[in-house]
């Protein structure tokens, strides 16, 4: 968040904006802290439902679309220039080794950088045939998981946490590459559940596979 | 005072909450999601003809046992459509969602799907305001 009211700022607000999205079902309560302390000047709004992460097909966060001066998508819902490298801290003591926190803060700069190219220049824009076939896939599971998610939380939020939380775990059985419908399902339940040894396990069942996956951009792959 | 007739049919609806691509709705409903053709028309978009339910130029022809009394039965309505219906235990609170074509079909279009979401202060923005400027759509949480 900090690093994207940087970006803002060393650009036109003429030409460009950014609109960050809290996909956080707790509410704005919830996202208030993040968002003060990032002081943006952006639009920064919040989304209870993750209606932007179904509309564009999203499964993670941060994930990002580019959207040019027309409304035409340039660049499909891909992640935002985090890395893997917080996968492989020790696990004694839960740190980063230097080298892979230099290159996870590298790769999150490489990703800003192109972002500003782009802004600047245009480069990275992929024209209307390359944008629709690196769209995500929307399946009939998909769909109907965007549907149990959307009762889960209306559920949850109206107290009924036993039948919510069922129809969350539905919306992530028909759509277990979403991390997003997981993570927020789990952190309903419990605060710090998201990230847990739940969450762990699964990560690890990732083998070779990764969590974020990298942008189809320059020095990413 | 009520006559007794009166009463069985005032008791024997209730009111559902219907969760739509266009917002929340709180709606008069029976037999599941049988509601009146306003309503229908107010959560969907989808308006009741003598051909069928209209939206735009296109138009779906009920099945008679979809349509009763004026009321339409929005849930099979929206199955026929291949549309997920999903609903809680009481049948009182519906999602309605958007099926897989149709997102889909907006994501093949090419252009941006719109949205309007509030920002802390509760205010509402919406995305098709800022045509004009490139925009660096992104997302994020605190979990």
């Amino acid at each position: 968040m900090p690093v994207w009211q940087q970006l803002f700022g060393s650009l036109s607000a003429e030409k460009f904006m950014i609109v960050a999205v809290a996909e956080e079902s707790r509410g704005a309560e919830t996202a208030r802290p993040w968002i003060e302390a990032a002081q943006p000047k952006y639009w920064s709004l919040i989304d209870t439902e993750h209606r932007v992460a179904d509309l564009y097909g999203m499964v993670n966060v941060p994930q990002a679309v580019w959207i040019d001066e027309a409304g035409h998508i340039v660049r499909p819902a891909e992640n935002a220039g985090s890395t893997d490298h917080w996968r492989r801290r020790d696990p004694a003591t839960g740190t980063m080794s230097a080298a892979g926190q230099a290159a996870r803060l590298a790769a999150r700069q490489r990703y800003l950088d192109a972002v500003k190219d782009w802004v600047l220049t245009g480069k990275y824009a992929l024209d209307g045939a390359a944008a629709r076939r690196a769209q995500p896939r929307i399946t009939p599971e998909i769909a109907l998981a965007a549907a149990h998610f959307r009762l889960g939380v209306w559920l949850r939020r109206h107290g009924n946490a036993a039948e919510g939380d069922a129809h969350l775990a539905e919306a992530s059985r028909l759509h277990p590459e979403s991390w997003t419908i997981w993570r927020q399902g789990a952190d309903l339940v419990e605060v710090g559940k998201a990230g847990g040894p739940e969450f762990r396990a699964r990560v690890d069942a990732l083998g070779e596979r990764p969590y974020y996956i990298p942008p189809a951009l320059p020095g990413f792959r | 005072m009520r006559s007794t007739n009166d009463m069985a049919s005032f008791e024997g609806k209730n009111m559902a909450t219907i969760l739509s691509d266009a917002g929340e709705f709180e709606v008069q409903a029976a037999d599941g999601l049988c509601v009146s053709a306003a309503d229908a028309e107010r959560a969907t978009g989808w308006t009741l003809k003598p051909e069928g339910m209209c939206r735009g130029d296109l138009c779906v022809p009920l099945r008679a046992e979809m349509q009763r009394g004026g009321k339409v039965d929005l849930a099979a309505f929206w199955r026929l459509l291949g549309n997920p219906v999903v609903h809680d235990e009481r049948q009182q609170i519906w999602a309605l969602g958007a099926g897989a074509d149709e997102r889909a079909a907006a994501l093949a279009d090419g252009m941006a799907p719109d949205f309007t979401l509030p920002d802390l202060h509760g205010k509402p923005h919406t995305l098709s305001a800022l045509r004009g400027k490139k925009v660096f759509l992104c997302t994020w949480a605190s979990w």
